[in-house]
């Protein structure tokens, strides 16, 4: 019992709140992104790879930017690293969803595909950006890291443990929020979400209803892939600071896709679960119990996500289901 | 009027390919090989950009890299190899349409086992013993970290994508916490390797040694190719192959015909993830002799594309596998040779996959442009 309360103890610190919801925010944005394109019917496995794409690409943006001009603004820097950041992770949208969509082969083989490509294009150019560029050394946008980092001011000092827990990141981590809370408004109560999820449950009947299901697939899948390359983005700027390690973003990109199944499909869900997993992949650090034990603790997530996965499919709620086509191309003339 | 319906008639629209409009397996292999053709003029222009050298000859580098030396032709050999085992093991699950993204778990459990039977009873037991033990436990490993998602999805309908991804990443921290406690020295997280002295456990690379060499893979090679025979076999002539098939097709149509679909489920999977295990084996006593996180390497993921690019057959696997390893291997080659980061051969593979995936479309659909109209 004792070690239990030592633990507990541990946790509940505003020192563990913050690390957990730090590392939550990248996996919630992968999660939103991956519940968008699951809700039109497409299993994006290269999420993964997506993730790494966004985050190189801010690196990109920021880096190039910080080297063109002698006094960098951290604004602008901000600026150059959102826009690289979407634009590379549209185009691994755009390579899923032109494959899978228009010319209907396999996602999961896609998918894997985009992960394996995603993941070296990542370490490849992060490993060799600055050598590229002809500079030595490790790549770093540290003025853009850095206002990435900015807090809100006066919310951020004045309220004591509020202001610590709630008002301690950078504005990636508050936009994920409100971008969840939109999002699942939109599918939730809007006919054009409405419209998406038919497209997701029975592509069929969307189509014979008048709903233009290849346009539906394209837009939410590639609005997916850049929601969750912003997720990419966050590690690399608030999480590093504006710098590249090789393999740094890990399985993350995975454990989004488990998040997806935690949050049932619906993205405000997903806000929790993101700060309970986050929790979770850091536990291990809180426990006494020696080196490896605390690898068999690193598992508690992926655990967590088999325990959601089996109960959701035992108990076969119909609103909590992946959506019916889910992993399936669709043909119009297949019947 | 009849003009009027020809200018609506879309510029070009998508036919499936029937049974009677296949593609003859001539064209199928000239859409193949100018997909491949197609991504390595892409890669060649990256790697233009990047290293401003001539394709061309980065591309010989290539050949170099996988085939160069006698050494370099037995790495790159024993490679296919694994990967075609994995591609094997996966392959019936597959056809089933049971998503078995689950092999590097499989494997990393298999590796485990043997891992532990070198360790604990390498010392004491030797000899054509030892190797059925590790065998046997290897095998027994993987099986259960295959059936326990197939148990799920024959009962419950449970997702089995997600589930066999899960249990990836259990099989990786579970390998990380053996790394841990069999460490070589302490706060490493490294075991070395196992048996450095004695052997004990390890498959023979001498085997066959006056032909090919000292340094050789020619055991590995041999059983799975054997393996391939096998599986060709299994699946094409055998009731259990033809009961994975029809349970590919359609369940309903299998329960139609009185075929136990939970039954074919959880068997077939004891056999994925069995053969996954074996491939643990082989990886740890045939070729690595410790084992890390990284054992298993992506081959897991991997070999899902092998698979399905073979459209499951076994020898074309061998082709695919032994393309995949050439190229990763070629580039790793080039990478060094010319000052890149090592990921750039994941690039090049991400980009020659994208093309043979996207092709497979120009095999299962026909393209009809505005104005030809064919009879039905």
């Amino acid at each position: 019992m004792n070690i239990i309360l030592i633990i507990l103890k541990k946790i509940f610190t505003v020192t563990f709140i913050q690390k957990a919801v730090t590392q939550g925010i990248p996996i919630l944005y992968g999660a939103t992104g991956e519940i968008m394109t699951e809700r039109s019917g497409n299993l994006n496995l290269g999420i993964p790879g997506i993730m790494y794409m966004g985050g190189i690409g801010g690196l990109v943006g920021a880096f190039a930017y910080e080297q063109s001009v002698a006094v960098p603004n951290g604004w602008v820097g901000v600026i150059c690293a959102l826009v690289v950041s979407m634009l590379f992770a549209l185009i691994g949208g755009l390579i899923y969803s032109f494959l899978t969509i228009t010319l209907r082969v396999n996602q999961n083989v896609t998918g894997l595909a985009l992960t394996t490509f995603g993941v070296g294009f990542g370490n490849f150019l992060g490993g060799s950006l600055s050598r590229i560029a002809g500079s030595a050394g490790q790549v770093s946008v540290y003025i853009t890291g850095q206002t990435f980092r900015t807090k809100i001011p006066f919310l951020s000092t004045k309220l004591g443990v509020v202001s610590d827990i709630v008002f301690s990141y950078g504005f990636l981590t508050y936009f994920s929020i409100v971008l969840a809370i939109f999002l699942s408004w939109f599918l939730f109560k809007t006919r054009k979400g409405l419209n998406l999820r038919a497209v997701g449950e029975d592509p069929a009947a969307a189509d014979a209803a008048g709903i233009n299901v290849i346009r539906y697939k394209y837009v939410a899948t590639c609005t997916g892939a850049v929601i969750s390359g912003l997720g990419g983005l966050y590690f690399v700027m608030e999480y590093l600071g504006g710098t590249w390690q090789n393999n740094g973003f890990g399985d993350r990109g995975w454990l989004a896709i488990a998040l997806v199944i935690l949050a049932l499909w619906k993205p405000a869900r997903a806000i929790w679960g993101c700060i309970l997993f986050g929790g979770l992949y850091i536990l291990f650090a809180y426990v006494p119990f020696g080196d490896a034990m605390q690898e068999i603790f690193k598992m508690l997530p992926y655990v967590v996500t088999i325990v959601v996965l089996v109960i959701s499919s035992v108990r076969e709620k119909k609103d909590s289901q992946a959506p019916k086509s889910l992993g399936l191309s669709y043909f119009r003339e297949d019947r | 009027m009849a003009k009027d319906n020809l200018k609506k008639e879309p510029l070009m629209r998508i036919v499936k390919r029937t049974k009677n409009s296949t593609i003859s397996n001539k064209m199928a292999v000239i859409v193949r090989v100018v997909a491949i053709l197609l991504a390595l003029i892409v890669c060649g222009i990256f790697i233009f950009v990047l290293t401003k050298t001539n394709p061309i000859k980065v591309y010989y580098g290539m050949i170099e890299g996988a085939m160069g030396t006698n050494r370099r032709v037995w790495n790159t050999l024993r490679d296919t190899m694994i990967l075609l085992a994995v591609s094997l093991a996966i392959t019936p699950a597959f056809k089933m349409k049971f998503w078995n993204i689950g092999a590097e778990g499989q494997i990393l459990v298999g590796g485990i086992a043997t891992a532990a039977v070198m360790r604990y009873m390498g010392a004491t037991m030797n000899g054509p013993g030892l190797f059925a033990v590790m065998i046997v436990v290897s095998i027994v490993a993987g099986m259960v970290w295959g059936i326990i998602p197939a148990i799920f999805k024959a009962q419950y309908n449970t997702n089995e994508t997600l589930f066999t991804l899960m249990m990836n990443y259990i099989a990786i921290q579970l390998t990380s916490y053996f790394c841990i406690v069999w460490e070589a020295v302490k706060g490493s997280g490294t075991i070395g390797t196992i048996n450095q002295e004695t052997r004990n456990g390890w498959i023979s690379t001498s085997f066959l040694g006056n032909i090919f060499g000292q340094f050789n893979y020619s055991i590995n090679v041999i059983l799975v190719i054997i393996l391939m025979v096998v599986m060709a076999y299994y699946l094409k002539k055998t009731k259990h192959g033809y009961e994975i098939a029809v349970v590919g097709e359609s369940e309903n149509t299998a329960r139609y015909a009185g075929i136990n679909v939970k039954k074919v489920i959880i068997r077939t999977m004891a056999i994925s993830g069995a053969l996954c295990g074996l491939t643990g084996f082989l990886l740890v006593s045939g070729s690595s002799h410790t084992i890390s996180t990284n054992t298993a390497g992506g081959r897991g993921f991997t070999a899902i594309i092998v698979s399905w690019l073979a459209k499951f057959n076994p020898y074309m696997m061998l082709l695919i596998s032994f393309f995949l390893v050439f190229l990763d291997n070629g580039a790793v080659q080039i990478a060094s040779q010319y000052g890149l980061n090592e990921s750039a051969s994941e690039v090049m593979t991400g980009i020659v996959l994208f093309f043979l995936i996207g092709c497979e479309f120009f095999l299962n659909y026909r393209v009809v442009f505005r104005g030809k109209h064919e009879e039905a």
